[in-house]
């Protein structure tokens, strides 16, 4: 490809002033001037925080150096437990609700318990406050001292948060299969493959690159919902700043804590809006 | 002997509009039948009934005598002898060539990967597409599109190919080269059912046309016989309209 996209798409200008000067040098210019008044914008709102009276009571409480750097190694520990709870919790929701997902698109009276049985799930679980969930699964289900059962609250907490995030991404994987067009069910369907191979081999791969930006919107979401999991005494990052403000009557361990999460989550923010602009406009050249 | 394939007083509708009304067909061994007739007559429909992608409400569809529409019998397995082409190619977009060649008969027909390939491959350069094996859908032209589709229908090794108006969605520069692998089909001997609304070709490679109307097969026979002197009112009217658009 030779030109920009948007060149073409654009066609003749016939209205406003003729076009003198190059796209790309208009480009660098609007760099620039964005550059120069973020810089501006952002100046003048720290000088208006840091010359307010109620800055040096802030500072002590929330963005206190020495008690950051106190607080910082439990925090940290315990927010590595964060991400590997995340990890761990991602993997399977996206199996679990995909399998979800496809026992919901199958058709036919014979598959209708399957169906039925996946909605009522996805809508139950939908229905339910993940805090909820966490409490019911992480104290009630030990305190039944069953045998055989686990009794760990993070067990029974990443239980609750599968269980919640895959009834959520199940229907995020739904509208993506149900954005294939019926051509290909049926083309599949009529080389013989049944309903759960053309799923698996042709709907589902191009309902997955078609949800890839809401499955990401899912990670950041889930990346931060896992700190719900201090409510059964998790010592994750969040309960360790709590046991931290509580020691020491001061809110820095809740900022190095809040620092940590958006370590994380603003990349995969970042990276959601590039994948999604990068495959519009792979979709934009393919359709020209 | 047993026709190949029979259609006896398949009714359809799709809520109250009819679009099959008791349709009879004998399709005999190595026969082409050409269906023609105005878009919603009820040619696509028909094809899609006889590979159970659409289910009948009455009437029976036998292929080498067997009822298929019997609620015994498994859609797959009567698919597996029956390839069916579409307007709109229907590749699969995420697949190479080779692999929407292959998919089916290594999935459905439990053929090794690597015969199958060769098959695949085998097929590609008879159609002179050799050299698109690793390309995906979206970098070929319409045309070579439709032909791997039809390779496709082919590599499960059907005896009966169904062709629902295959060159419809094709550039008109591109629709011979489609036209003609079917012709090469028709000298293998293929027994073939061509919804088409291309009338030169239908004239030329078909053994008998049906015209349909309103879900009916109003008029059938040979060719020469439907284009020259058509014995309906409703036929001559088609024809003539096709003859003012200058398609025939």
């Amino acid at each position: 490809m030779t030109e920009p996209v948007e060149e073409r798409v654009r066609g003749p200008r016939l209205l406003g002033p003729p076009r003198n000067r190059p796209a790309r040098e208009e480009g660098a210019r609007g760099a620039l001037i964005a550059v120069i008044s973020t810089l501006a914008f952002m100046a003048t709102a720290i000088w208006v925080i840091l010359t307010s009276d109620a800055w040096p009571a802030v500072q002590r409480q929330f963005f206190n150096p020495e008690k950051i750097v106190d607080a910082f190694p439990a925090i940290a520990r315990g927010f590595w437990l964060d991400i590997k709870l995340f990890l761990l919790a991602e993997v399977l929701i996206l199996i679990i609700s995909l399998l979800i997902a496809m026992a919901r698109s199958l058709r036919g009276p014979a598959f209708f318990p399957i169906r039925a049985l996946a909605i009522t799930f996805i809508d139950l679980i939908r229905g339910v406050p993940i805090i909820l969930l966490i409490l019911l699964l992480g104290f009630g289900v030990p305190a039944l001292q069953l045998p055989g059962v686990p009794r760990s609250a993070i067990f029974w907490g990443l239980t609750a948060l599968i269980t919640s995030y895959s009834a959520y991404t199940a229907e995020v994987y739904r509208a993506g299969i149900e954005s294939v067009h019926e051509s290909q069910r049926m083309s599949a369907r009529s080389l013989g493959l049944t309903q759960i191979q053309a799923l698996r081999y042709v709907i589902v791969p191009q309902a997955i690159r078609n949800v890839i930006p809401a499955l990401l919107n899912g990670f950041v979401s889930l990346q931060k919902d896992v700190a719900l999991v201090f409510v059964l005494g998790i010592r994750e990052g969040v309960r360790e700043a709590d046991i931290f403000a509580a020691r020491t009557f001061n809110y820095s361990g809740y900022v190095t804590a809040t620092f940590l999460f958006l370590l994380v989550s603003v990349p995969v923010a970042r990276f959601t809006d590039w994948y999604t602009d990068r495959d519009r406009r792979r979709k934009q050249a393919v359709s020209n | 002997m047993v026709a190949k394939l029979e259609l006896r007083n398949v009714r359809k509708s799709f809520d109250d509009k009819v679009v099959l009304r008791d349709v009879d067909l004998s399709v005999g061994q190595h026969d082409v039948i050409c269906l023609i007739g105005s878009s919603g007559s009820g040619k696509s429909t028909m094809l899609k009934a006889i590979n159970l992608l659409v289910s009948i409400d009455e009437g029976e569809i036998l292929l080498d005598g067997v009822d298929i529409t019997a609620s015994s019998v498994n859609p797959n397995q009567v698919r597996e002898s029956m390839g069916i082409v579409f307007q709109a190619f229907n590749l699969f977009p995420h697949m190479k060539v080779l692999d929407n060649i292959t998919l089916s008969p290594r999935k459905v027909h439990d053929i090794a990967r690597e015969e199958a390939e060769e098959r695949a491959r085998d097929l590609l350069d008879r159609f002179g597409l050799g050299d698109k094996v690793d390309e995906y859908p979206d970098r070929l032209s319409g045309g070579e599109q439709q032909r791997v589709a039809v390779i496709r229908a082919l590599a499960t090794e059907p005896d009966l190919m169904l062709f629902d108006e295959v060159t419809s969605a094709l550039d008109p520069e591109l629709v011979a080269e489609v036209l003609n692998v079917i012709r090469g089909l028709k000298d293998q001997g293929m027994t073939m059912l061509i919804a088409t609304h291309e009338m030169g070709f239908a004239r030329d490679v078909a053994d008998r046309v049906c015209f349909l109307d309103q879900g009916r097969i109003l008029e059938q026979g040979p060719p020469k016989e439907i284009f020259s002197a058509p014995s309906e009112a409703r036929t001559q009217q088609f024809l003539q309209r096709i003859i003012d658009a200058g398609r025939l």
